[in-house]
């Protein structure tokens, strides 16, 4: 039964993409916030490197990031095996791979919003919290983190956008099998195929319920900016998609007739 | 103050606090900041901007050590009633300074450190803030290392000096030893080189002065607030002395004190600091070389020292 002038395999698509965008923003989120931390205050050997590594999702391309991880964690791959013989995690053409995928492309994003935050924070009180007495851990809970936690919020939410438009990673290293790793963008590309006018109403809903989402969750006034220009930036990716689509959707058109 | 603190880490020596060693670089010792027992008033504030003031004053609160300090009896020397549910980014510079004193000295701290903490204060709220430092003082009996260039706050504070110069040290010992040294004049400024007087209260006068006994005689000075018979110290500086070789008569003067001459020191420019004993107390005249050499002042010279009355300022006299 059509919901919104959705079908259910639409709305399989878009839970699944809620789903996947929520658990990568979650599982990276602890990483983030220690290699931002680390990246911040500390001085050690390999930090530039580690600076590289963390940014390569963002420059690489997007197959390219889903082949590595499908070297890495594909079920005849090292890493893949080792997690499926261990704790019977498999990764390659689930939903959890689509999970590793979206959280691989967003945490440099959410580490760079992070570390931002943490570098406005001023040590001088993390200082006067020690002369206080307060040991290294109680100074991050009760004066870095509390400080820096609009940044924090604002990383969570762009990796969470990043997420949601994930497309060419996913569908490297986990296909696009509606149900299992069907996401919104896999879905969107899935039913280009299909000429019709199907493909303008999903883009369409999935753009406006994407910016309303975001829109929720930054209230004008608190990074209202910050998160506008996310939800703007992820409405014109998808629109660049629908553009792409609808050229090639004309001349599938054209070919047809 | 860092290495004293544990904010950094000298290459050589050895710390100890309250007989407690905390950094020692011969046996490799370095207790960590947050276990030293400190507590750090810093030139800036530095409250929690997250916090309210209540918050940040509870923030340090650990078993006390050395000291059981009270937690009303704070708030109430400080005058924080008031602020204690404000945030600290609606508080004026001197009420945020107290809040920073007061926080400090909740973490029941076995010493206070402060470091220039009335630096960024204006004239009024250093007077304020200095009186309250007093209180404490004399109050809780805290240990207390104060790091100031103001020779005239350390006069009120200080019952120790270190005197530090290029980062060395000069000279350390009583402060009235050596707030009235002439041989560290150079370091501690001509303008506020003077001596400390330990004087009683006794009398308080309807034309608004206050007399006090010496051991050298009768001071007097601007009405100043303290009970009949209780200790005061007076900072009577170099500047406001005059010698006379004869009792002056006819003169405005009210304080004539007959004192000798101790030594002479010349100085790089006209003037020259004499050295006064007046009693048990010592006295420090700057006067130019060459009125020296016209009285021909030389040392166990019996002569008067002169002090106007109203060139003892109320900054200069610590109850």
């Amino acid at each position: 039964m059509p919901l919104f002038g959705l079908a259910p395999t639409e709305w399989q698509a878009v839970q699944l993409s809620l789903l996947v965008a929520f658990w990568a923003s979650l599982l990276s989120l602890p990483l983030a916030v220690l290699v931002a931390y680390a990246l911040a205050r500390w001085q050690f050997w390999g930090r530039q490197l580690l600076n590289i590594c963390v940014h390569l999702p963002l420059i690489l391309p997007p197959v390219v990031t889903g082949y590595v991880l499908l070297l890495v964690f594909g079920q005849t791959a090292p890493v893949g095996r080792f997690l499926n013989d261990t704790f019977g995690i498999v990764l390659a053409f689930r939903w959890t791979g689509a999970v590793l995928a979206a959280a691989v492309m967003a945490f440099p994003l959410m580490m760079r919003a992070i570390r931002l935050a943490i570098e406005a924070v001023d040590p001088k009180l993390e200082q006067a919290a020690t002369t206080l007495g307060a040991g290294p851990i109680r100074v991050f809970l009760t004066i870095t983190v509390p400080m820096m936690a609009p940044g924090l919020v604002a990383g969570v939410v762009l990796a969470f956008a990043k997420a949601m438009g994930e497309f060419g990673a996913t569908i490297t290293f986990v296909a696009n099998i509606p149900g299992q790793t069907q996401t919104l963008p896999s879905a969107i590309y899935a039913f280009l195929q299909v000429p019709g006018g199907m493909l303008l109403r999903f883009g369409f809903w999935s753009c406006l319920f994407l910016s309303l989402f975001l829109r929720w969750r930054c209230p004008n006034g608190w990074r209202g900016a910050l998160c506008m220009a996310q939800a703007n930036d992820a409405f014109f990716r998808s629109q660049s998609f629908r553009r792409r689509f609808q050229s090639c959707a004309q001349i599938s058109g054209s070919q047809r007739r | 103050m860092n290495a004293v603190a544990g904010l950094i880490t000298p290459q050589k020596g050895r710390i100890e606090i309250a007989g407690r060693a905390v950094f020692d670089a011969g046996q490799g010792l370095n207790i960590p900041p947050h276990q030293r027992g400190i507590g750090y008033v810093f030139q800036d504030p530095r409250l929690f901007p997250h916090m309210s003031v209540q918050r940040n004053l509870n923030y340090g609160r650990r078993p006390a050590r050395s000291f059981e300090i009270d937690a009303n009896l704070i708030v109430d020397i400080l005058g924080l009633e008031k602020l204690l549910d404000r945030r600290p980014d609606t508080l004026s510079g001197g009420e945020k300074q107290r809040v920073a004193i007061a926080r400090a000295l909740l973490s029941n701290p076995d010493l206070l450190l402060l470091d220039e903490p009335l630096a960024a204060l204006d004239r009024a709220r250093k007077l304020e803030i200095l009186s309250y430092l007093e209180r404490l003082r004399d109050e809780l009996r805290l240990p207390m290392l104060y790091v100031s260039h103001s020779v005239p706050e350390l006069a009120r504070l200080a019952t120790d000096i270190v005197v530090m110069d290029a980062g060395k040290l000069v000279a350390c010992g009583p402060a009235s030893d050596l707030l009235s040294d002439p041989s560290l004049v150079p370091q501690l400024g001509l303008a506020a080189a003077g001596a400390s007087v330990l004087a009683r209260s006794t009398a308080q006068s309807e034309d608004g002065l206050s007399t006090l006994n010496t051991s050298a005689g009768q001071l007097f000075l601007p009405r100043i607030e303290a009970p009949l018979g209780s200790r005061v110290r007076v900072r009577i500086l170099a500047q406001d002395v005059m010698i006379s070789v004869q009792k002056p008569e006819q003169i405005s003067a009210l304080n004539i004190l007959p004192c000798h001459i101790i030594s002479l020191r010349p100085g790089d420019g006209p003037g020259m600091i004499v050295e006064l004993n007046s009693g048990n107390d010592r006295l420090l005249a700057r006067i130019t070389a060459r009125s020296a050499k016209r009285l021909c002042l030389q040392p166990d010279l019996a002569c008067y020292a002169i002090v106007k009355t109203l060139s003892i300022r109320p900054a200069e006299v610590a109850i």
